[in-house]
């Protein structure tokens, strides 16, 4: 059974349609990768994804590990096993990383049935992810994200992300803004998670993250649908020729 | 709007009982409270057209026939709220309707010449010890909440630390308004004397033996601290539902003297929370921080006038607002910088989260620059719980009330966060989070939550 199923998704924000018919199956272990331009819809379907209240969906279905996505508020759709890592990580002053990550994932296994992991358990669960981001353990105790740079901010997504141990991982953007050494660290990270089970959905600008990350299929997204679908090497041809070449095989497909 | 009203005549009544009970003080003293009183008697109740009372009415206090609360009440049940275990090993204090008593009270041992006790007991064992320093900092001639509590002025802290002494142990202070016949009225009047390089940490914890009957506390701190000395004063104000709590922290600092003062205001029916630091001394620094939360029909007023006199002072204001309910908040930030007070550094924030469509706030920021080479920013912020902050948690897996209660709590810890004394400042906390849920009604919060997020904070 797929993992997720998007069927002729429509969804819109402030009446504007932005995503006009998305179809995409990702099954346990796929690593997709959505490309696409500015304003295309990329992160649009992804804040949809992750159940964003102002994204309005006025069309089509999302099927999640057999259930309906679509009537999950936020925290069910993380409790489910749906993780997103925001392309601006928000700052939260006054909670101390650690502090959220515990209630997080407390909250979480509360919603499993499982029992509430104590502090003594916690913190050597969070310094191995921690370290394996090569996030310095001074992080810890900081606020949220607050001072963070870039660079620290889209790698806290990801120390997160290996805590909380998803079924479906989205990275929204996740490497945009990162320098080439981060970006490794970020890649290397992602890729100690990609497993038989666990699934991934890149969102991104760039192919640079590709070579890093190698999805097993590339979506291009383009004014809210999929014109294009393929495997790695599509990035590359984008890469090349870039998006208008996918502009042009739109105006194409319209006419 | 209600007009200037004259003290009532229940006020010279009770005026005359308080000074025929403490018959015994020195005439200078006594001087002073009938002077204090004519001046009250002159300025009367502060109306809605006073710009320094423009948001807070007081009607409700000048309409009520307070009577002039009792000494405590020997064999009456001990009351609960002394009970701080987060202070056990602090020095503590306990006042009742404004009088020391000693059987609730524990000074313990405390460094050499340090004296930590009743202002009542030091004016009739020592009076020239306090005389040099009672009233001298207070303005009576602009308050007529200051005139009032001077005109009654019997009882209080009274502390003395020796130049370059360390008072390691907070003293913790309690005052408790216990009720009678009619409403009580009390009047507690401190003064704490710090000196030349010496350090102590002093909590004043105002509380409600009576959570729903009415009172009346006036209260008036003077601190003094002198050059050198590193003082840290909490002002925590827990009353009941009917409750009116006014009160004034009058800090005088002197040479390099480094102040922190935090208040903590969790309830109360009217509250008026004066802070008037005066940065006298060459260098000195003053960090005053706040954190008010109102519900119901609560209102909560801060007023803070920070004096700029000397050249190479640093002030900074913190102060944290959360209104719910129909709760009505206010911040006044006045900072007068005088004309010799060169190289100023005053900073002053207030931020406040508006928790329901019926909670107000009035944010007033003041300057007074008199000096050409300063630097003074103001700045204030009014809102609502941050929905991309609510979206970030949720989208982690808590629930639309946990998020919404680990992001007020992340609020307040802004806040609680620039406390020093870990002790207190752990203990401010778990009221804090007790206080929480009240604050979180409105979007459905239910106590679990809260009593599951206390443990994981303590």
């Amino acid at each position: 059974m797929s993992l997720l199923e998007i069927k002729n998704l429509h969804a819109s924000v402030n009446g504007n349609e932005i995503l006009k018919g998305i179809d995409l199956t990702v099954n346990p272990g796929e690593v997709h990768s959505i490309m696409g331009p500015n304003g295309s819809g990329k992160s649009t379907l992804a804040q949809v994804l992750a159940r964003r209240e102002s994204y309005n969906v006025t069309a089509g279905a999302i099927s999640f590990a057999g259930k309906d996505l679509l009537g999950m508020k936020p925290e069910e759709a993380a409790c489910e096993g749906l993780f997103m890592a925001f392309q601006y990580p928000v700052e939260i002053p006054g909670i101390s990383n650690a502090y959220f990550l515990r209630a997080a994932l407390n909250a979480i296994r509360k919603y499993r049935g499982e029992d509430e992991m104590d502090a003594m358990d916690f913190l050597p669960l969070l310094k191995e992810k921690m370290r394996m981001l090569e996030m310095d353990e001074r992080f810890l105790n900081r606020p949220v994200n607050e001072g963070f740079s870039g660079g620290e901010k889209k790698r806290n997504e990801i120390v997160q992300m290996a805590v909380l141990e998803p079924r479906l991982a989205v990275l929204d953007e996740t490497d945009s803004g990162l320098d080439i050494d981060a970006l490794k660290i970020v890649a290397k990270g992602v890729n100690a998670m990609r497993s038989k089970e666990r699934s991934m959905v890149l969102v991104t600008h760039y192919q640079r993250l590709l070579d890093y990350i190698v999805p097993d299929f590339v979506h291009v997204l383009v004014n809210g649908r999929i014109v294009k679908s393929g495997g790695p090497e599509l990035a590359l041809e984008l890469e090349q020729k870039g998006y208008s070449w996918t502009e042009g095989q739109l105006a194409g497909a319209r006419r | 709007m209600i007009t200037t009203t004259q003290a009532p005549e229940k006020y010279l009544e009770t005026f005359e009982q308080s000074r025929a009970r403490s018959g015994s003080q020195p005439r200078w003293l006594q001087s002073l409270r009938q002077k204090a009183f004519e001046r009250f008697s002159d300025l009367g109740f502060p109306t809605t057209h006073d710009e320094d009372w423009r948001f807070t009415n007081v009607s409700a206090v000048s309409g009520t026939e307070f009577e002039l609360a009792q000494p405590a009440i020997l064999g009456m049940e001990r009351p609960e709220p002394v009970q701080f275990p987060l202070f056990n090993k602090a020095c503590r204090l306990t006042f009742i309707n404004g009088f020391f008593v000693k059987e609730l009270s524990h000074i313990g041992s405390l460094p050499a010449g340090v004296i930590v006790g009743s202002l009542a007991e030091q004016i009739a064992s020592l009076p020239e010890s306090v005389e040099g320093h009672l009233g001298r900092y207070l303005n009576i001639e602009r308050d007529a909440f200051a005139a009032l509590n001077t005109a009654f002025i019997e009882d209080g802290i009274y502390i003395e630390v020796p130049a370059g002494t360390v008072v390691d142990i907070p003293v913790y202070a309690a005052f408790l308004t216990v009720p009678g016949g009619a409403p009580p009225m009390n009047h507690p009047r401190s003064l704490i004397v710090a000196g030349e390089s010496s350090k102590l940490t002093i909590v004043e914890d105002y509380m409600s033996y009576d959570e729903e009957g009415v009172s009346f506390s006036n209260a008036a701190t003077e601190l003094i601290a002198g050059d050198n000395a590193n003082v840290e004063h909490y002002m925590i104000v827990r009353e009941g539902e009917s409750s009116y709590n006014f009160s004034t922290l009058r800090i005088q600092q002197g040479r390099n003297a480094n102040v922190a003062t935090h208040s903590l205001l969790l309830s109360g029916a009217l509250v008026r929370n004066n802070v008037h630091p005066v940065l006298a001394g060459e260098g000195s620094e003053c960090l005053i921080n706040g954190l008010f939360m109102a519900n119901g029909r609560q209102h909560m007023d801060n007023y803070m006038l920070v004096e700029h006199a000397s050249p190479h002072c640093n002030s900074r204001q913190f102060y944290n607002g959360v209104l719910n309910g129909n709760s009505h908040g206010v911040f006044h930030g006045r900072i007068i910088v005088h004309k010799d007070a060169q190289k100023t550094d005053a900073k002053q924030t207030n931020r406040n989260l508006l928790l329901s469509d019926d909670a107000q706030i009035d944010t007033k920021p003041q300057l007074e620059i008199y000096a050409d080479d300063v630097k003074c920013t103001h700045g204030a912020t009014i809102g609502q719980v941050d929905e991309n902050a609510l979206f970030y948690l949720r989208s982690r897996g808590l629930d639309e009330a946990s998020a919404r209660h680990v992001l007020l709590l992340a609020f307040a810890n802004e806040c609680l966060d620039r406390m020093n004394c870990e002790a207190i400042r752990d203990g401010l906390k778990r009221l804090v989070v007790k206080a929480l849920p009240e604050q979180a009604r409105h979007t459905g919060e239910r106590r679990e939550v809260a009593e599951r997020n206390l443990e994981e904070v303590g």
